[in-house]
């Protein structure tokens, strides 16, 4: 009991020194303001002119877009607040979504920083709803971009549910904290690229280390003490609750609330390759999840270490009596899922902006996945991971996009209900 | 350092409104995870088919206030049947992932703009509470004991009706528990499978647990809406839930009391410990960090408070260690 606590307090200790460095550059926002980040299609738009006015009609103040897309305007107190964009500095060829909602009335709390977000459209294409009929080659390059997209998303979720996967498969453990090592992967590489000044080719193989050692030290000191301690499954799951909480709580208080980026690979021209257009820096992500996601099924499939990994999935028990040291097979799992997770952090972080809930908000896609492919089958959430994701973005067509996770939830829901070992488990798993 | 303001502030949190929400979360959780050892992961999502049923019944269509209530507990007996029927005969941890997704499409529907006209989207509805406060019997003015506890008229109509019903929930649970009923859902939590030989059908008692418990955290979902006179969809987070069975915890699964001591001391030392430190960093005894970064450090506690209470006490204050049957299926 003894050992756990000190092995506790020691794991907290260390993953807040690690932290502590980047303190000094905490910020959070001070004071009130309104603020935003004008995209389309994830792309920034840059020179933009939006106004804030009081309720009054008393000018505040004005701000002008940069190149990366983000405006604020401080506002001396907390109150309603008129924002304007002014629509003839749009560039070419891009419009609101709704002409209409050029004038948003905001309400900015005190000591707040207020998001505020204007809908962009591609003023060429089409208007929403009218696409569905047509069957023309215009939907058919919609199709084409959605599957593109959504194979992006679907090859993040899987790195992260590879790990996800291989923890629960190993030790029984359904991962609630999963999410954040995917922040924590991103917040590290951000450290070492922004705060250090090293470029994110560089920083992020630190920050992979790092995490891989963070997840090595996760088991060592941590869930494996849990483990030796004979703790329940579901005390461990509300455990990982409790952990994620407090990690997200730390980069909040580390970095604040607000969204980072990257000192590179900010924005980017897309390219246009055959029906979709792609940036070149998603172009090469995919390229990296791939590869990594085909390192990891050959390893598991022909190493050594890698057939331990099924063993121990399989049957702890029996692999440990035929000479398999579960706890290393165990540990390595969470320094590699770990890092695999980091990996998808900061490639997702390359992609949208960095904040302190990014890794929660694809966990449950992540969910999605794992139980879709199977629960602890590494093979099944990889393609579990890529079917949501393509689901995802590819629904798209037919919903409102805000509305996209839902179907994926409402897929994971009906999944269970019909197949609840999912499309490669096998049936006794469920017990 | 202003002492007073601390301890009134922690005092009025310990039995205010939110004490109040977070006590039928848990009453509600714990009739499914205390008693049933169901994990139900999606409490938020009851609370916020509470609250939205009240609001939106009155604010958007105009119909009356008690309509609202009857049609929140309606909706919370359906979605509990609607999760319950394909995760029950599941292992724990399936019904843990579906609630918890059925919970964020409650909140990502209620959020959404395409239905911003019905629901109000991010910005929520406002408006609806008017007859409610109509029955306030409290006359204006301020209630309480002077220099700590002050309520004004408004806060005592919610808290009166927010007690009596933790109460009546409570009391109901506790003639349940004794009976006959209530021993078959402890011994699913012990062994569902030596219930199910003793010719009991399991899969109906872990429904009506889900179902009651769904009723009481909707419940809590009305004093949430009628407490702030407004509904907001990123209130209802998994956090939310996560908040609750730390409260449950606290206290002690399994037992009446629990969840009621649980949110009361959970919130008192939440605000103590968030008002303390603002007033340390305002009066400059603390410079490390700043005010907005309280938040950040409170929500670390009750993370760590969560893994520490499973660690080293998971039968809480009340509980008894070998009740908690914390394995359950």
């Amino acid at each position: 009991m003894r050992r756990a606590v000190i092995a506790f307090t020691a794991f907290m200790g260390g993953l807040i020194f690690v932290f502590l460095a980047g303190a000094s550059t905490a910020w959070a926002a001070e004071g009130e303001e309104v603020k935003g980040t004008l995209r389309i299609q994830g792309q920034p738009v840059a020179g933009v002119k939006i106004t804030v006015a009081t309720d009054a009609d008393a000018p505040v103040g004005e701000a002008t877009t940069g190149a990366d897309g983000a405006w604020k305007v401080a506002v001396d107190k907390a109150g309603s607040y008129k924002v304007t964009l002014d629509q003839a500095t749009l560039p070419a060829g891009k419009a609101l979504r709704d002409p209409n909602r050029g004038t948003l009335t905001v309400q900015v709390f005190e000591g707040n920083a207020r998001n505020v977000l204007f809908g962009l459209v591609d003023a060429n294409a089409p208007p929403q709803g009218q696409q569905g009929d047509g069957g023309g080659s215009s939907y058919w390059t919609r199709v084409a971009q959605l599957v593109f997209e959504g194979l992006n998303l679907g090859l993040i979720i899987a790195l992260g549910a590879v790990g996800l996967s291989l923890i629960f498969g190993t030790t029984g453990l359904t991962n609630f904290a999963h999410g954040e090592l995917l922040t924590i992967g991103a917040f590290l590489a951000f450290f070492f690229n922004t705060v250090v000044g090293l470029h994110l080719l560089i920083a992020a193989p630190i920050a992979l280390v790092i995490a891989a050692a963070l997840g090595w030290g996760q088991d060592r000191f941590f869930w494996g003490q849990l483990r030796r301690r004979k703790t329940g499954l579901i005390s461990m799951m509300i455990i990982s609750i409790g952990l994620a909480l407090f990690l997200r709580a730390l980069l909040l208080f580390l970095f604040g609330g607000g969204g980072e980026s990257y000192d590179q690979y900010v924005a980017q021209a897309g390219i246009q390759i055959g029906p979709i257009s792609a940036t070149p820096k998603s172009l090469i992500a995919m390229g990296i999840e791939i590869v990594v996601l085909i390192a990891v099924g050959l390893a598991l499939t022909y190493t050594r270490l890698g057939k331990a990994t099924r063993a121990v999935a399989d049957n702890p028990a029996l692999a440990s009596s035929s000479g398999i040291n579960v706890d290393r097979v165990i540990r390595l799992v969470w320094a590699s899922g770990t890092c695999i997770a980091a990996l998808a952090g900061i490639l997702l972080g390359t992609t949208q902006n960095l904040n302190f809930q990014m890794g929660q908000q694809v966990l449950l896609l992540m969910f999605a996945g794992v139980t879709l492919g199977g629960l602890g089958t590494a093979f099944g959430a990889l393609v579990g991971s890529l079917v949501v994701g393509m689901f995802v973005q590819v629904s798209t067509l037919w919903i409102p996009p805000e509305m996209k996770t839902i179907g994926a939830l409402v897929v994971l829901i009906i999944v269970l209900m019909v197949r609840p070992q999912g499309i490669l488990g096998r049936r006794e798993r469920i017990g | 350092m202003d002492w007073t303001l601390i301890f009134s502030r922690a005092v009025e949190a310990g039995i205010g409104s939110e004490a109040i929400i977070y006590a039928l979360a848990a009453i509600g959780l714990n009739v499914q995870f205390g008693y049933t050892g169901l994990l139900n992961f999606g409490q938020a999502g009851f609370l916020a088919i509470g609250a939205y049923a009240i609001a939106v019944t009155v604010s958007t269509f105009g119909l009356p206030f008690f309509l609202g209530v009857g049609i929140g507990l309606l909706l919370a007996v359906l979605m509990a049947l609607l999760l319950g029927i394909p995760t029950l005969r599941l292992r724990a941890d399936y019904l843990a992932i579906v609630t918890i997704a059925a919970a964020e499409i409650v909140r990502l529907v209620v959020r959404s703009v395409a239905l911003s006209d019905t629901f109000g989207g991010t910005d929520g509805l406002q408006a609806f509470s008017g007859s409610f406060y109509d029955m306030n019997p409290y006359p204006p003015g301020e209630y309480g004991i002077p220099p700590i506890i002050g309520f004004d008229n408004r806060s005592m109509w919610v808290l009166t009706v927010g007690w009596v019903l933790v109460a009546l929930a409570s009391f109901v649970l506790f003639m349940a528990m004794k009976s006959p009923w209530g021993r078959v859902l402890k011994a699913i939590r012990e062994d569902e499978d030596a219930v199910r030989s003793l010719g009991k059908n399991v899969f109906s008692y872990k429904m009506q647990a889900l179902v009651i418990g769904g009723v009481i955290g909707s419940m809590g979902g009305f004093i949430f809406a009628l407490s702030r006179s407004a509904v907001q969809p990123d209130l209802f987070s998994t956090d939310l839930t996560f908040y609750a069975y730390t409260v449950l915890i606290l206290g002690g699964a399994a037992r009446i009391l629990g969840p009621i001591v649980g949110s009361m001391l959970f919130w008192l030392l939440l605000i103590f410990i968030g008002t303390g430190m603002e007033e340390a960093v305002n009066s400059g005894a603390i410079t490390f960090i700043t005010v907005n970064q309280v938040g950040a450090i409170r929500l670390m506690l009750v993370g760590l408070g969560l893994m520490l209470l499973l660690i080293y006490r998971p039968q809480g204050i009340f509980g008894d260690k070998r009740e908690i049957s914390i394995d359950a299926r």
